[in-house]
């Protein structure tokens, strides 16, 4: 990947994540979020993975963002607007981003192979659908069934919490 | 010409002159006869005759006639882009100023975007006729078309108005819940084709004959004769769905008439309304080749002789490259007309039932047909 596109689509990346905190209007923050997904799967892209930035727009910007934007549209924005920035909010979150940043650099710093970039892959077509099917239905078949009957069970109490509200 | 992939400007170039080529010489002059082929259509079934008499306007400089040329209501399409060009842009005083701009962009982007991974041709000029052959095709074209929401989405909402606000709510859910059946109802043809690419698959249906039609290659297997009906089945849901996903009727409620005026464009006028229109008609070009693609062998004619890589810079070659696009295009347009003929055949339908056919019905027949697909796949060999 060339490192001005790589440059161009971080730094879009984390303007488009900034704005997702720092707007007011919970619609511009969902927008902001889907571009900045947008912009994640560039960077997947950009390194070869086309599943995996396919599948980040699929779900996350096709599916889900949909809904959250489906959800939000119904709320009373106007009453979004008039909240203030909550002071200790402000300051607590700060310490909580602060402590994360300093434990990945801790992380970072016993890990001197992240620091240099990885050789090129190398092949013309990486078949990365196949190898992620193979690796999930072999290797990690059972993980893989029990979180398919996890999701169930969630979706299932969630169905079952909703109707008792109705009542 | 190998050395144009060797060297990264000129590979940007070649992919720069295949996406105008494609857009500009091919998908938006089809889209724009399409509308008018819509209302020729709809004439035909309605026993009307339809624009058929578009001529110059020489009257407006002073003659006693329009001037009439033999091209009977070909010029209507020119006519309504001025049209839209010159209509006063208003933009109402109670709308969400950014978001009603945005709208008509992300309605048709997506839909133009689509048309990036679609194999619509050979060779060419020592270029294979796509404009970004990747191994995960059709994953990016429902990844795109679901995408292609949000304009309807903020159409509705900046619109701050009740009936683009419906009109958008539905708009949303519709296309939310026919994605599923789209998607599902697509999984047995690249279980079959096993392959995401879409010029894999061509080429499978090249070699085993297309996928809807399998004796197309000469002969018939007691396989292909069993897959035919899952299928059939995928392409019947898959081509339903793609109706209800492009908002055609009998699915069209996010902007049916009756109810909610014209649905999440009423606010809209002039060129951003022309957006939404054309954004409408180059998804309905998107989903037709797709299904072009996956079941009707996209450019490949039977009787036809194929092209190669060599052969495609030598004048014959070209010929036949040509006549490989000529041959997508007709599909999509013979796909087209049947969009068209059944918008003016078939009622609309009311949205519980609307819902009721994606949850209840073509949901699971996509589901079941999977583990039909499948147990045809390993049995028969």
């Amino acid at each position: 990947m060339s490192p001005i596109l790589f440059w161009l689509f971080t730094a879009l990346m984390l303007a488009f994540g900034v704005s997702v905190i720092l707007n007011r209007n919970p619609v511009a923050s969902a927008l902001s979020l889907v571009a900045s997904f947008l912009c994640l799967s560039a960077l997947f892209v950009g390194l070869d993975a086309f599943f995996i930035g396919v599948i980040q727009v699929l779900v996350y910007a096709g599916a889900v963002m949909v809904l959250f934007l489906f959800i939000i549209m119904l709320l009373d924005l106007r009453a979004e607007h008039r909240r203030h920035f909550n002071r200790l909010v402000l300051v607590g979150g700060s310490l909580v981003s602060a402590g994360f940043v300093i434990a990945l650099l801790q992380v970072l710093s016993v890990f001197p192979a992240g620091a240099k970039p990885f050789p090129a892959l190398g092949v013309a077509r990486l078949d990365d659908v196949r190898q992620v099917g193979i690796t999930l239905f072999t290797r990690f078949n059972l993980p893989f069934q029990t979180v398919g009957v996890l999701i169930l069970v969630a979706a299932v109490g969630v169905i079952v919490l909703s109707r008792r509200e109705l009542k | 010409m190998d050395f144009i992939n060797d060297i990264p400007w000129l590979l940007i170039a070649a992919s720069v002159a295949k996406t105008l080529f494609l857009i500009f010489l091919i998908v938006l002059p089809i889209v724009s006869y399409t509308v008018y082929a819509e209302r020729r259509v709809s004439a035909l079934i309605q026993d009307r005759l339809g624009p058929n008499r578009t001529g110059f306007p020489t009257s407006l400089l002073g003659f006693h006639k329009d001037l009439q040329l033999f091209l009977g209501g070909l010029g209507q399409p020119v006519a309504d882009a001025v049209k839209f060009l010159l209509k006063e842009e208003f933009t109402p005083g109670h709308v969400n100023k950014f978001y009603f701009w945005l709208a008509p962009v992300l309605a048709m982007v997506p839909a133009l975007s689509t048309l990036a991974v679609l194999p619509f041709g050979n060779y060419m000029f020592g270029q294979k006729m796509v404009v970004a052959d990747v191994n995960v095709g059709i994953l990016y074209v429902f990844a795109i078309a679901s995408i292609g929401v949000y304009g309807i989405v903020l159409a509705g909402w900046s619109s701050n108005s009740k009936y683009p606000f419906l009109g958008g709510i539905r708009a949303t859910s519709q296309m939310i819940s026919y994605e599923l059946s789209l998607g599902l109802s697509a999984v047995p043809v690249l279980m079959i084709i096993g392959n995401l690419n879409l010029s894999d698959a061509i080429q499978y249906q090249i070699d085993n004959g297309w996928l809807l039609l399998p004796f197309t290659d000469g002969k018939l297997t007691l396989r292909e004769l069993l897959l035919w009906i899952p299928v059939g089945i995928s392409f019947i849901v898959f081509t339903i769905s793609m109706f209800a996903e492009t908002n055609r009727l009998p699915f069209d409620l996010p902007e049916s008439e009756t109810e909610l005026v014209a649905g999440y464009h009423t606010e809209y006028s002039s060129m951003k309304f022309a957006l939404f229109f054309l954004g409408e008609y180059a998804a309905m070009i998107a989903g037709s080749s797709v299904i072009v693609v996956l079941f009707l062998g996209g450019w490949h004619l039977p009787f036809l002789p194929i092209n190669t890589l060599e052969s495609s810079t030598t004048p014959a070659g070209m010929a036949l490259g040509l006549i490989h696009i000529s041959v997508f295009f007709a599909k999509v347009i013979a796909l087209l007309i049947f969009f068209i003929w059944v918008r003016w055949t078939l009622p609309r339908f009311r949205f519980d039932q609307l819902m009721k056919l994606g949850w209840l019905y073509l949901f699971e027949i996509a589901l079941v047909n999977i583990f039909i697909t499948a147990a045809i796949l390993a049995l028969v060999k």
